[in-house]
């Protein structure tokens, strides 16, 4: 296991023992002292090529709850926004040796890149529109400790499916996990052939009582001037999740950041059913449990600098 | 016109083809499989040429002997008359970094071809005759085979004004065209498809609605949904292909398709020219090898405009070269440097190299599979000029010696040798082809000789 580049080319063995280790990481996030020695002395390199809350925090604090140095590189004030290259600004990174590179970036198959051009793990943080595999792994997480297992579990995913990569990296994921998947979302937001993909397609929410879980993705406001959808107004009233629709016993679920009023209504947000304060906390334990599986199970020293064994098995990438 | 030296066809009007000068060629290619559809010839034959004409075509072992000329073993080779491409882009003026003349028709000549016709996005754009004058001189001085210019239909290929057509056709532009962009407005195209009765010349057209394709980077279809990026649908370009070929019945124009890509593209043209239109079209080899799957890899080097599309797609491709819907084969040579590749797939320019590749890709692909006949590749490799009046070589006693030398059985992976073209960019890199072209005999000059290919001298 040396990259995580998708979910797609993602074993299910790999992705439970992901699962399994995130759960001893959540019991040692329950300690008082909440810091591990495994990556002392190793470097993890941020690279965040879009604005990023919450992902970014996420690792840089499970980089250091697992003791290694850590850098973050954002595109403001660096040599990116000076013409650097991705290749040239990969080179100088992984001049320092880093045991990982984390890049997010606004291009599909800009971490693939990444990993042709580094002798470092490389983990995909958000390649554009394409995939977001660190968090379809933290939302199976999530989902783990409340359901006993995915298999036959019914989840939609409402919204613009079209221009967000967590849906087709939750999509994949939860489809592994024996879950089934219903897509949501105004025609104009569906990319045309994704039922490909293994999935449903709806336009209405008429069917979505027989969902376990609801899958929200947000919706951002500049979708409008694209006529995507008319306004938000009738986005809201078409698509919005709120107490009315949202049934007992589903669950709800969000990537954030939310855009309250729009995709959730604000009682949703804080209702008993939701699990977005959740997904967070799993981000740091999965987000861990993904730097352990791909750095400490190496256990490189790397005195010599030599390069990986070429046979390294890669997860999430297309054999 | 044939494909000659410059300027045989008559002094009154500039040459559209330019070549740099070059020793006429003597020389016998002893026994290889002659063929060429278009005069019935096919099998094992002599071919002497002698001054850059095909002097004779005799029976195995009935050349005579002649003082100077090489002798070429032509034992289980291929002798075809030679490719023309009527569409390639050289770069020149502005992007040498990418290719030049020189570079350019070299690797035309690696491919086979004896003619090649270049594109006008240039920067500046040969929308001038000033521009086109420039060129046309580089061409005399770097080009190893005839090469024939295109100008822009629209000034600074910006849509809106028309170039001076008729000064530019005076001037020795091959045909009018604004590749690389289409020419959204319906009003203007109009116009030029007017002025083509005072003008003269075809106009090629790449189509392309700008508003339904804005924004997307490779074809619209499950692997676009799958890659999460932005598609190109296939009506971007067959609803212009129907809406120019009613003008162009209207006006009474003619007009030729670039780059078909998508089945309803293969259906327009068929109802076009049922419907009576002057019009004719070209497919490349990369779309009729290839399909969007390609993308998966998000390899840049299956980044291009047109988009690789589907396997449906690529079938009414082949059928329609089948059928004679699409005329002829054009690689749209499109180099670009490292750098314009070495990026994230949605980063990437759009373009392919292909001239060295297309002949070995679509016979690997298309005729050793039996899909199509050698005979019908033949045809449409070679009369890619017809629709910019240029005739198509033939292998026929007087004719100018237009000839390419093939081993079909040899198989060589792509890029291994490096590449004559100054860019690498292609689709095919590290693919193993069969069928090498190993001389080409362009306007009766040896314009290219695999390295690696020995020659005797007669004694």
């Amino acid at each position: 296991m040396k990259h995580l580049l998708g979910v797609e080319g993602l074993s299910r063995e790999e992705m439970d023992r992901i699962l399994e280790r995130a759960q001893s990481f959540a019991e040692v996030g329950r300690r008082d002292i909440k810091k591990v020695p495994t990556l002392r002395g190793r470097t993890i390199v941020n690279l965040f090529y879009e604005a990023s809350t919450r992902t970014l925090s996420s690792f840089e604090l499970a980089a250091k709850r697992l003791s290694a140095d850590v850098v973050s590189v954002k595109s403001a004030g660096s040599s990116v926004d000076k013409g650097e290259s991705l290749k040239d600004t990969v080179a100088t990174l992984s001049a320092y040796d880093p045991a990982a590179i984390v890049i997010r970036s606004p291009h599909a198959g800009a971490a693939g890149l990444v990993a042709r051009w580094t002798e470092a793990s490389v983990i995909n943080a958000g390649d554009g529109k394409h995939e977001h595999p660190t968090q379809a792994l933290l939302d199976v997480f999530t989902l783990h400790q409340r359901l006993d297992s995915l298999e036959g579990t019914k989840i939609w995913i409402v919204g613009d499916v079209l221009h967000s990569r967590v849906a087709r990296s939750c999509l994949l994921a939860f489809r592994k996990m024996g879950a089934e998947v219903t897509l949501c979302g105004p025609p104009t937001l569906i990319p045309r052939g994704i039922e490909a993909l293994g999935c449903e397609v709806s336009y209405d929410l008429d069917g979505m009582g027989e969902a376990d879980v609801i899958y929200a993705l947000r919706m951002q406001r500049e979708r409008m001037s694209e006529s995507f959808v008319p306004s938000l107004r009738e986005y809201a009233s078409r698509y919005q999740i709120d107490s009315r629709r949202l049934g007992p016993r589903q669950l709800l679920m969000h990537p954030g950041p939310v855009n309250r009023g729009v995709e959730l209504s604000p009682e949703v947000i804080d209702s008993p059913q939701s699990l977005i304060t959740a997904q967070v906390e799993s981000g740091l334990v999965v987000r861990m449990a993904i730097l352990y599986e791909l750095l400490a199970g190496s256990d490189r020293a790397r005195p010599d600098r030599g390069p990986a064994p070429a046979d390294t098995p890669t997860i999430g990438q297309p054999a | 016109m044939n494909v000659t030296e410059n300027g045989a066809e008559g002094a009154a009007e500039a040459p559209k083809l330019i070549s740099r000068p070059g020793q006429a060629a003597t020389l016998i290619i002893k026994g290889a499989r002659l063929l060429d559809p278009r005069t019935g010839l096919d099998g094992a034959h002599d071919l002497v040429v002698r001054d850059g004409e095909i002097a004779e075509i005799i029976e195995p072992g009935g050349a005579p002997a002649i003082e100077g000329a090489e002798v070429v073993d032509g034992d289980g080779l291929l002798a075809l008359p030679a490719f023309v491409d009527p569409h390639v882009h050289f770069r020149v003026p502005g992007q040498e970094h990418k290719e030049d003349l020189e570079t350019g028709t070299r690797s035309a000549a690696a491919g086979g071809y004896c003619a090649v016709i270049a594109m006008a996005n240039t920067s500046p754009p040969i929308d001038s005759a000033a521009v086109l004058g420039s060129v046309r001189d580089r061409a005399v001085r770097e080009a190893s085979i005839p090469v024939g210019f295109v100008a822009n239909v629209t000034r600074s290929m910006g849509g809106r004004e028309l170039t001076e057509m008729a000064e530019l056709a005076e001037a020795g532009a091959i045909a009018f065209s604004d590749d690389g962009l289409p020419i959204a407005n319906a009003r203007v195209l109009r116009r030029a498809l007017q002025y083509q009765r005072l003008a003269g010349l075809v106009i090629a057209l790449h189509e392309e609605d700008p508003d339904l394709s804005a924004g997307g980077v490779m074809n619209e279809g499950e692997v676009s949904a799958a890659l999460g990026m932005a598609g190109v649908p296939a009506v971007s370009e067959s609803t212009m292909i129907a809406r120019n070929c009613s003008l162009a019945l209207y006006e009474g124009a003619r007009i030729h398709v670039q780059h078909l890509s998508a089945r309803a593209s293969v259906e327009e043209i068929a109802r076009a020219k049922e419907a009576g239109v002057e019009v004719t079209c070209e497919a490349s080899p990369h779309h009729l090898t290839l399909t969007d799957e390609a993308v998966r890899s998000l390899d840049a080097r299956f980044k291009m405009n047109p988009p690789l599309r589907t396997e449906d797609d690529r079938q009414a491709l082949i059928d329609g070269l089948r059928d004679g819907t699409i005329d002829c084969v054009a690689t749209d040579h499109a180099p670009h440097a490292s750098e314009e590749k070495e990026v994230p797939f949605e980063e990437a320019a759009m373009g392919v190299t292909g001239l060295e590749t297309a002949f070995a890709a679509l016979y690997t692909d298309l005729v050793l599979p039996g899909i199509i006949p050698l005979e019908l590749l033949v045809e449409r490799m070679t009369c890619g000029g017809e629709p910019f009046g240029i005739e198509a070589p033939r292998l026929e006693a007087g004719a100018v010696a237009n000839v390419a030398l093939i081993d079909p059985e040899l198989s060589w992976t792509v890029g291994e040798d490096g590449y004559e073209s100054r860019s690498y960019n292609n689709c095919f890199g590290g693919r193993e082809l069969t069928g090498r072209v190993l001389m080409t005999v362009a306007a009766g000059r040896v314009a290219f000789r695999q390295r690696s290919f020995a020659l005797g001298v007669a004694s």
